[in-house]
């Protein structure tokens, strides 16, 4: 199958890759200790490991839109601000 | 008791899964792809980084359409909203209108949006049309092609006829059910008609106007077809809104890294509001449940 028209890049493959391994991580989490791990967090409804992955996905995608638009700084360090608000995206929400 | 839970159900939702890879998610990596390169045609891309995303991000005219998009939004909610409510307020319960009334709502949603937007593009002209006509022979200035007030006014006049039914439709769904012994308990009370509106009937709507509020807002902010027929983004950029900026930098310029780059931007918008959507109407729902199971019991 060509797919020479999807214009790939190594960097956006480990992107994507990275994103496929997260949901398969998830998986094998849920396989582990099924139900979700739900509870109420500081946003006060009821969340999932899936909400809390979401969450930190599109949280991290505007921390780095935010990082673009704001400042001159590496993008590494918005990689990082953005696993700090991952981590605690799973601990408290 | 729980139920037992049988995995195998999820074969099922394997050909959605296929269909929603290919028409969907395919297309959307291709976007991303597109976001970090440059292209000249020709199958042949070139490696750009983040460049075209600080490029939109600090960009004038995608700020000025974000910010007339959701102007746009803003003023669409204010007049649907309250007109909608009090359109279904108006309509009758029972009887023969019961069917006319709701036909008659039903219409203008039927109406392609391209067909739409050529409606009032004919309406409004100042030659021909019988909107455009009759306020040029009433005295009035008015001219949507070349003034940027009468454009956004005839545009948020054709949404506002194109889509308050739909608002009408929500809001006469719940009315209909609020059950009759409300409405007794109100006159025994002596309740004048703003009372069992403001007491009764719009908490009882709370629901389907979070419905409505949002749909109308996630729609207006999407909105293409309509001002595209209509004015074309016109006079110079005053009604050139997200979707209209997007495929002019894609298909009009063939920008296509730019126009990728904007379109994940818009993309992360809208999923963040669509998350908003989503969290809102089902934690409102399982709360109001919980209330209305506990006053009951």
């Amino acid at each position: 199958m060509n797919l020479s028209w999807m214009a790939w890049t190594t960097p956006t493959a480990i992107f994507f890759i990275t994103i496929l391994s997260l949901l398969i991580l998830m998986t094998i989490w849920e396989l582990l200790s099924p139900g979700g791990g739900v509870r109420y967090g500081v946003l006060r409804f009821e969340t999932t490991r899936g909400d809390r992955l979401f969450l930190s996905l599109l949280g991290s995608a505007f921390i780095h839109l935010a990082w673009l638009g704001f400042s001159d700084l590496n993008l590494w360090w918005a990689m990082g601000v953005s696993v700090c608000y991952a981590l605690l995206v799973f601990r408290f929400v | 008791m729980d139920k037992p839970v049988n995995n195998k159900a999820w074969f099922f939702v394997l050909p959605v899964f296929f269909l929603v890879a290919i028409s969907a998610i395919i297309p959307l990596m291709t976007v991303v792809n597109y976001s970090v390169q440059d292209t000249f045609g020709n199958n042949q891309f070139f490696w750009a980084g983040t460049e075209w995303f600080k490029e939109i991000l600090h960009s004038e005219r995608f700020h000025s359409a974000l910010v007339r998009n959701l102007i746009f939004s803003f003023i669409i909610l204010l007049i649907e909203i309250p007109l909608g409510i009090v359109v279904a307020l108006s309509m009758p319960r029972k009887g023969f209108w019961v069917p006319v009334c709701l036909i008659l709502m039903a219409l203008p949603l039927l109406i392609p949006w391209n067909v739409v937007g050529t409606i009032w593009q004919i309406f409004g002209r100042a030659d021909i049309g019988l909107l455009g006509n009759t306020l040029v022979g009433l005295g009035v200035n008015y001219n949507y092609a070349t003034n940027w007030f009468d454009a956004w006014a005839t545009i948020i006049l054709m949404d506002v006829w194109h889509w308050t039914s739909l608002v009408v439709l929500l809001c006469y769904a719940g009315l209909v059910s609020i059950p009759e012994a409300y409405y007794q308990a109100a006159r025994i009370d002596g309740a004048s008609k703003w009372k069992v509106f403001r007491y009764i009937q719009l908490p009882k709507l709370h629901r389907v106007l979070l419905i409505a509020v949002l749909l109308r807002f996630m729609d207006s902010f999407m909105i293409y077809t309509e001002p595209f027929v209509l004015t074309g983004g016109g006079p110079g950029n005053s009604t050139t809104f997200l979707s209209i900026d997007l495929v002019k930098t894609a298909i009009g310029q063939f920008d296509l890294g730019p126009a990728a780059a904007m379109s994940i931007i818009y993309f992360l918008i809208i999923l963040l509001l669509s998350w908003v959507f989503f969290t809102v109407m089902t934690h409102y729902g399982a709360d109001n449940n919980k209330t209305e199971s506990g006053h009951d019991s």
